[in-house]
């Protein structure tokens, strides 16, 4: 095409890189047992809230999991105070959004303000915790919605591949989670979220995170003053440990007629807290981490099976999982597996070249970096840290461990947790279209709807 | 128990921040724009060509896409991966996007490699390694994205591919972005290359640096890498203006994915770029009638009457009401059980009537405008989307201060703007409407 004869010589070379600074963290313990973290970090005049409440449900059923869904939708629906309205409008003059979220494991608040506004929305957090509603008319409206909102989520095939891929890793634990029935959903009622709600969720070991444009100290008086006296549920149970996971058949859930196939492979993962960690998040990467990963290389840009192949680690509290996903085109379904499994099968038996483990490394530490520079994506770091009991030391020390990675390390890490032979496969797709071809890589079994 | 704030207390909007802009053109017409910010060492680089899915020909759907994936598959100096792989090795992230008029590029890198980032952009500015494998390559990885966001997805291009052709006449306005697979499978190596001779003049783009930098010597090595690009032809800013409907349009679309019904309701807006004091009065009117749970429609279609299930509202096709040029439209949709749309037709008339009339109050338009405002600086916190968003800006309003600006300019907007506005364009008369019926196994 266009070239001409003045292209400069050479890609520039790349100069020493400095990583960010990271903030300094104050922290309180309010008299109800809640850990308050509030970290300065100007730039926009907004203030992000992270609050987690421990609510554990150990022999959570989808009865349990439909009441998460219900709470989450209505806690916002009233207090002794304020109706539905009244705290919508709250939460606009503020310029804040606030979402909930539930599960088995614990109550989540999160959202953001303009920063003049962090006192009022704590009082307005800490109100709907003390004194929720959950307004017969209004439980009534939302778990019809949501009902619904259930009836769409069935129908969607990534949705649907997760519930799958979690059943299989995770059995009956609640870690699970699973798709209730859309009338179980409707049937839930106020006093099945009032009961929930205050036999469950707690402040104690629950923390609040604050970050933005505030001043710490006043930011955690705040604090004190909204959410120091709540104290939720007397009691709490632990969860279960999460159970072993056995390699086996493909399970194979069935969509007829469609157009792609989502391949859902993974097991178990080392966790924050393993001095391992930083050779497996390096092989991950190399594998299938980022865009210039093999995985990628493999069956997108020379196969174009697929558009976004990728495998991460989610780290909760109970354990770490390693996800590997790719949405393929149902005709290349069994060639799409195969080569995913080649490239699972090569990291955990040939090393990786030097050049892969430096520019993986070089990813990870500087996205680590960028990750943390805007409010919501320190928050949120915070937040992941705090629940497995780490704070930004972990975010400092990182860089360094993730230096000390050799070749070797990362043959290893891979040959415990990439290997192909033991890590479970979930596919959605069209069953009569895909069932003969995957049965010449392996054995099959039909897994019931989710 | 803490005091509980007053109901009624006035709303509490800090300053917002202003960026510093610096600007400059390069010989060959390359418009540049640096936003240095020191917070952290990091920058942030936006190109952006002025082309997107709206200038595609007919037969050649979805190629302004295609052709932005192709942007990666190599270029004179470098092969097919590099470019990622020296953003990512250098610990950066990139990404491009197509809309309906741009295509943007994008890297967001440690500060020590500034001068990569600019060598990279330049270096593909300057020209492509088409080849027919790639681009082979890049069509079946397109299907894909298509089979993922589409084909296999309940509500699949709702309401983005689906309402143009209902609301437009125009091939340019109403054609499917994405593209028809026919078109796709159609594309060669030479219609790539024209393309990029017709559309990716430096001439054509504008560069956003954003982040740690040292203004002075940033405009050295955009100067020394840019600079050589040679000046090509630029096409003329055509104008994709139609008349609005002076009836009602209609069409109803069977989704065999979709468990449940939904509606689309569109209204055509002031000109985004040529009536503008009136366009951000209707941006204003979008999120009080359709963004959250207190407004509007939420109140009177999911509470009140409960026949919808949830309600949305965008303006612009994306949702991002300045990245258009016009015509563009104020969306408002509504998702529901099933059965007949005609009731929440009803009632979405007379709270639009109500709006129209003069109901909106001063004090729903001043907490609307706080919403507006808290949500406008919360996207600009991250400097990657503060440089994309200020390229769009400077691109098609030269005025990438509007990206501080814009608070100000909400906040000016008055009940009787928002009244005005409502009456004028949101007419049952002008609508279209698309209807999503369920069409698989329930």
């Amino acid at each position: 095409m266009t070239a001409t004869a003045s292209i400069p010589a050479a890609v520039p070379k790349v100069g020493k890189f400095r990583s960010t600074k990271l903030p300094a963290v104050d922290e309180r313990t309010l008299d109800n047992g809640l850990r308050a973290l509030a970290v300065r970090k100007p730039g926009v005049p907004l203030i992000q809230a992270r609050l987690v409440l421990p609510a554990p449900r150990p022999k959570a059923t989808t009865a349990d999991r439909a009441k998460q869904m219900v709470l989450a939708e209505t806690l916002q629906s009233g207090t002794q105070h304020r109706d539905s309205v009244e705290v919508a409008e709250a939460l606009q003059r503020m310029g804040a959004n606030l979402h909930v979220r539930a599960d088995s494991e614990d109550l989540r608040l999160q959202g953001a303000a303009l920063s003049p506004s962090l006192a009022d929305y704590l009082a307005l957090i800490a109100e709907l915790l003390a004194e929720p509603a959950f307004p017969k008319g209004e439980v009534e409206i939302e778990r019809a919605r949501k009902a619904q909102e259930v009836l769409l989520q069935r129908s969607e095939p990534a949705m649907i591949a997760r519930t799958a891929f979690k059943r299989r890793l995770f059995g009956e634990h609640p870690y699970a989670g699973g798709l209730p029935e859309p009338e179980t959903v409707a049937g839930i009622t106020a006093a099945d979220l009032r009961r929930y709600f205050t036999s469950l969720v707690s402040a104690r070991n629950g923390f609040l995170i604050l970050v933005g444009d505030l001043r710490p100290a006043k930011a955690l008086d705040a604090a004190e003053a909204a959410l120091g006296s709540w104290t939720g549920a007397a009691k709490s149970s632990r969860l279960p440990a999460l159970p072993a996971v056995e390699s086996g058949p493909i399970l194979l859930v069935d969509r007829p007629g469609a157009a792609q196939s989502n391949i859902r492979i993974g097991g178990p993962a080392l966790t924050r807290n393993d001095a391992g960690l930083p050779a497996l998040l390096l092989a991950n990467m190399i594998f299938g981490g980022y865009f210039s990963s093999r995985l990628v290389e493999n069956i997108r840009e020379r196969q174009g099976y697929t558009y976004s192949p990728r495998s991460w680690i989610d780290h909760q509290p109970l354990g770490s999982v390693l996800t590997i996903q790719a949405d393929v085109g149902t005709e290349v379904t069994a060639p799409a597996l195969l080569e995913m499994r080649y490239e699972l099968g090569r990291i955990a038996t040939v090393p990786v070249s030097t050049d892969e483990l430096d520019a993986a490394r070089r990813y990870l530490i500087g996205t680590t970096a960028l990750s943390t520079q805007t409010q919501s994506g320190l928050a949120e770091y915070l937040q992941t840290l705090s629940l497995a009991g780490l704070g930004l030391d972990y975010l400092r020390e990182l860089p360094k461990r993730l230096e000390k990675v050799s070749v070797d390390d990362v043959r290893d890490a891979a040959a415990e947790y990439l290997a192909p032979a033991r890590l479970p496969t979930v596919i959605v797709g069209d069953t009569k279209a895909i069932r003969d071809s995957l049965e010449t890589l392996d054995t099959v079994e039909d897994a019931p709807q989710p | 128990m803490a005091a509980v704030p007053a109901k009624t207390r006035r709303t509490k909007r800090p300053p917002a921040p202003s960026f510093a802009v610096e600007r400059f053109r390069l010989d060959n017409g390359l418009r540049v724009v640096l936003m240095p910010d020191s917070s952290a060492p990091t920058v942030a680089i936006a190109v952006v060509y002025d082309v997107g899915f709206r200038s595609e020909p007919e037969g050649m759907t979805g190629f302004a896409h295609l052709f932005e994936h192709l942007m990666f598959e190599g270029s004179v100096t470098l092969e097919k991966g590099q470019h990622d792989k020296l953003v990512t090795g250098n610990g950066g992230v990139m990404n491009g996007s197509t809309r309906a008029d741009y295509t943007n590029y994008y890297e967001q890198l440690p500060s020590n490699a500034l001068e990569l980032g600019l060598y990279l952009e330049a270096d593909r500015m300057r020209g492509l390694r088409l080849t027919d494998e790639n681009v082979q390559n890049q069509i079946a990885v397109v299907k894909e994205e298509i089979r993922v966001n589409v084909v296999n997805q309940p509500f699949g291009g709702f309401p983005w591919i689906l309402l143009p052709p209902v609301m437009f006449k125009t091939f340019a306005n109403a054609h499917n972005g994405y593209g028809s697979f026919v078109d796709l499978e159609a594309a060669t190596v030479d219609q790539a290359s024209d393309f990029f001779d017709q559309y990716y003049a430096p001439g054509n783009a504008t560069l956003v640096v954003a982040g740690d930098l040292d203004a002075g010597k940033t405009r050295e090595m955009v100067e020394h890498h840019f600079g050589t690009v040679p000046a090509r032809a630029v096409p003329p800013l055509g104008s994709f203006t139609e008349p609005a409907p002076k009836k009602e349009r209609r069409s109803v679309h069977e989704d065999p994915l979709a468990p449940l019904g939904a509606v689309a309701v569109a209204y055509r807006v002031p000109d985004p770029i040529n009536q503008f004091e009136d366009y951000v009065a209707s941006a204003v009117l979008t999120d009080l009638l359709a963004d959250g749970t207190a407004s509007r429609l939420y109140q009177r279609l999911v509470k009140r009457d409960q026949l919808a299930t949830h309600v949305g509202g965008m303006l612009g096709t994306f949702g991002d009401p300045f990245d258009m040029r016009d015509p563009t439209m104020l969306q408002l949709l509504a998702y529901h059980p099933g059965g007949s749309i005609d009731p929440i037709l009803d009632a979405l008339d007379e709270e639009l009537a109500a709006v129209g009339a003069g109901a909106a109050t001063e004090e729903e338009v001043d907490r609307v405008v706080t919403t507006m405002t808290a949500q406008t600086i919360r996207r600009v916190d991250d400097i990657m989307n503060r440089a994309l968003v200020a390229a769009a800006l400077e691109q098609q309003r030269s005025r990438a201060e509007l990206l501080g600006e814009l608070p100000g300019l909400f906040a000016a907007v008055t009940p009787d703007d928002v009244t005005r506005v409502a009456a004028e364009w949101l007419r049952p008369t002008s609508r279209a409407v698309l209807e999503v019926v369920p069409g698989g196994q329930r």
